[in-house]
């Protein structure tokens, strides 16, 4: 029986074997695979399920799929879902409603399937470690998230690809996974298809009782360790997260955002692939009856007029005020609320942006012209 | 958060679309208590759930008092309700107005239309003390004469020899023998010691911006000068994210807000 | 019994005012009263004096066919009523009825501005004074038409 803290090799049989193992124990397992074009997350049986010989090619606004080389099951970044569809789901519903003669009588559903993620990035254990914060750690907990992540097994992947606009080293969040997984898998690729696999609670080294295993030895571990050396090496992109916060709360009225909101169609997609984004909306339907009545919990987008509605129109009128509202919360205001940033530098915003916003091009444009100390009406000092 | 059943006990009309319901607790039957300043999210069965501040008195918990303005869909159906009928109630939320904090000074309770409702729990608590603090001044700001809320209570505060009530429309009839125009002339005029004064201000967000610039050209500290604002809500816990105000959520750092904490967002336009 | 200089150095309007500039002020000064109901000035008329409010409320009014009168604004104790005597044709655009018992100083409106063009100094220390007040008309009436507490569209 293996421990927490154990580090032991396995093949892509072992793979197949823990994927069963999940299965059969009641498991929904969902993970990357192929499907119109992009990698997405869906539910997956087998190893022969995952992406195989598959990669990425990602830029501002574009997202291609290309054949590697070899027989590579991970060997990509990220696809436009993130891990928030199965914890924070894009539809829930929250409660059930019925009128009787005293009134009504509110009825809450409890149900969830319980999900074992498999490949789960650095960025992304960073990004659901920040959803935990909004969710759980706050005065209120949202009890369909808890019941979720609470029985949710997570079977992390070190990044052997970095992703064209990926920045995760300049976020500290990868690519190296550091923790807030069961098991946590790198890919070796030379010459061999092996894993090395690191056990990282009792629940991991219990799913392990079936899998075969060998222990992993000085040279396996080199090689893990290289394999995220070189992905570090090979960001896409970076951001210079320098007092990020006082820049961005300083600059709200800086000319950049104009330029931005020249090129920004508040499509909102940012929103729908950020892995952080968090917002949601209520709707309350009945039924033709009128007498049974719903509240379902929908994702939403501040990108939206409805958003900032209010007393008969929208605060955040213009399309600068809501790009404005995203980024200086994702980099700056998210740090004040949950004392962390919000970005985890996956690059999912930049490379599904029809039109290729790149925060961290946009963040270094106003850093270049920081208007450090603004005298009233009158001219910027040099930062 | 799930809403629990309240029964609407009175309904009293207090202006062509404004309605004060008091409502009790359904068969859990607990006591409500609230802060001054706090509000609730009010469900109307198969419509909608919409935020209102709490306007009654802090000190009868049993009864749970509500001003609704009719502007939309769920507000309109609050206000069409009838006694007996049912609603849904979640909360209390939010901050509250600094009532012990304002003792030993004067309070200036500045109130624009509707604003004079989520202010009223506060009134209620200091005239319960009136004692520990200096001079308690209403400067209240409505529409027009037929738009005041509260009327007999006005009335009945003014009776007491220890409030300054001063009250301004911006639109006159032809009955109205009180003042005409908006209400920072009459902060400009009232009585307080802006050295010793903490101003409690709620109403249309141009009114309160104004309103500042008023009370600050009298001298009165951007510290001891409190807000309550208002932005989309829809869980009032802080999940939904449409509250934000800069790095607030007026769900759960509001409505109640200190003036120099959010000073600098505050003039941002579009925040 | 207070002389005009003593009632009109004790006005806010005139606070700070020179006395010799108040000699001559009060030059032009008288005092009067009026019932709840009364006007002190009227659309059309001929604008020949100002008024300083010691006592009482003024409705600033517009007749409107058809309708009670409206009143736009109320002023009270320590301001003013009346600036079109600065300004030619110097005639009144509005009325101004007493709601209760007013008592205030009247201004000979030709006599001040005699005053005024003979010393400049005298002139500019009033536009000083006037043009706040006219200023913070312009900013309340503003606000009115801003409806603020209105239903929203």
């Amino acid at each position: 029986m293996l421990d927490t803290g154990d580090k032991v090799v396995i093949d892509r049989d072992g793979l197949g074997q823990l994927l069963a193992a999940l299965a059969a124990d009641g498991y929904r397992v969902v993970g990357p695979t192929v499907r119109d074009r992009a990698i997405v997350y869906d539910d997956i049986a087998s190893p022969a399920d995952l992406p195989e010989g598959w990669t990425d090619r990602q830029d501002g606004g574009k997202y291609e799929l290309e054949r590697r080389g070899d027989r590579a099951l991970f060997g990509y970044a990220v696809g436009p879902h993130s891990w928030k569809q199965f914890l924070h789901p894009p539809m829930v519903r929250l409660w059930r409603a019925e009128r009787n003669a005293k009134g009504f009588e509110i009825e809450v559903d409890s149900d969830a399937p319980k999900f074992a993620f498999i490949g789960v990035r650095s960025c992304e254990l960073h990004a659901i470690r920040i959803q935990d914060k909004v969710f759980l750690e706050g005065p209120a907990v949202d009890p369909h998230y808890r019941v979720r992540r609470d029985s949710a097994f997570v079977v992390a992947v070190s990044c052997g690809e970095a992703g064209g606009t990926c920045f995760c080293v300049s976020m500290g969040t990868g690519p190296g996974v550091d923790g807030g997984f069961d098991l946590a898998l790198t890919e070796l690729l030379d010459g061999r298809q092996d894993f090395v696999l690191e056990v990282g609670t009792a629940a991991g080294a219990a799913m392990m009782a079936e899998v075969s295993a060998r222990p992993a030895g000085a040279d396996d571990l080199a090689a893990a360790d290289a394999v995220v050396a070189r992905t570090a090496q090979r960001m896409g992109r970076t951001m210079d997260t320098e007092d990020i916060k006082g820049l961005l709360q300083r600059n709200l009225e800086h000319p950049r955002w104009d330029d931005v909101a020249a090129r920004c169609l508040t499509c909102g997609n940012c929103t729908m692939v950020c892995p952080t984004c968090f917002c949601t909306t209520v709707e309350d339907v009945t039924d033709l009856s009128g007498d049974k009545a719903e509240r379902v919990r929908l994702w939403d987008s501040c990108f939206t007029m409805d958003f900032s509605y209010i007393h008969g129109g929208s605060v955040r009128h213009t399309g600068r005020s809501r790009y404005r509202q995203w980024m200086t919360h994702k980099l700056a205001s998210w740090i004040d609320q949950f004392g962390t940033s919000g970005c985890v530098g996956c690059g999912r915003c930049i490379t599904w942006c029809p039109v290729g916003i790149d925060i961290t091009e946009e963040t270094r444009a106003i850093r270049e012209t920081d208007t450090k100390q603004k005298r009233k009406g009158g001219a910027d000092e040099d930062a | 958060m799930v809403p629990r059943p309240f029964r609407i006990i009175s309904r009293h009309r207090e202006t062509r679309d404004t309605i004060t319901l008091a409502l009790m607790p359904g068969p859990d039957g607990q006591a409500f208590s609230f802060e001054p300043g706090q509000f609730n999210m009010l469900y109307l069965f198969g419509v909608g759930e919409i935020p209102v501040s709490i306007s009654g008195d802090p000190a009868s918990p049993r009864r749970l008092v509500h001003t609704v303005r009719a502007v939309g869909a769920t507000s309109a159906g609050l206000c069409g309700l009838a006694r007996g009928d049912m609603i849904g109630v979640r909360g209390p939320f939010g901050t509250a107005w600094p009532v012990a904090d304002a003792l030993g000074s004067d309070v200036v309770f500045v109130a624009g239309g509707l604003g004079l409702a989520p202010l009223r729990p506060a009134i209620y608590q200091v005239l319960s003390e009136r004692k520990r603090y200096g001079r308690v001044f209403l400067l209240y700001g409505a529409r027009g004469p037929q738009d005041i809320l509260y009327r007999a209570e006005l009335e009945r505060w003014r009776r007491r020899l220890d409030v300054d009530i001063d009250i301004t429309v911006d639109h006159a009839t032809g009955d109205w023998h009180g003042s005409v125009g908006v209400v920072t002339e009459i902060v400009k005029r009232a009585g307080f010691d802006p050295d010793h004064a903490v101003a409690m201000i709620c109403g249309p967000e141009i009114m309160m911006r104004f309103t500042m610039a008023a009370l600050q050209d009298r001298g009165v500290a951007t510290e001891q000068i409190y807000v309550s604002m208002e932005r989309n809500m829809k869980c009032a816990i802080g999940f939904c994210g449409h509250c934000q105000f800069g790095p607030s959520f007026i769900c759960k750092d509001g409505p109640v807000m200190r003036f120099d904490r959010i000073e600098n967002v505050f003039s941002v336009r579009e925040v | 019994m207070k002389t005009l200089d003593q009632i009109l150095a004790e006005h806010p309007f005139f606070a700070g005012l020179e006395p010799r500039y108040l000699a001559l002020v009060a030059g032009c000064a008288k005092n009067l009263h009026f019932e709840a109901g009364e006007y002190l000035i009227r659309e059309g008329e001929s604008a020949d004096q100002f008024f300083v409010i010691r006592h009482g409320k003024v409705a600033v009014e517009v007749h409107v066919p058809g309708r009670p009168p409206v009143t736009v604004q109320t002023v009270g104790e320590g301001e003013i009523v009346g600036a079109s005597w600065l300004l030619p044709p110097y005639r009144w655009a509005y009325d101004a009825k007493a709601i209760d018992f007013v008592r205030a100083t009247a201004l000979d409106a030709k006599c001040l501005r005699e005053k005024c063009e003979e010393d400049h100094d005298l002139g500019y220390d009033l536009m000083k004074r006037f043009l706040p007040v006219v200023v913070s008309r312009l900013h309340t009436t503003r606000m009115q038409l801003l409806d603020v507490y209105g239903s929203p569209r």
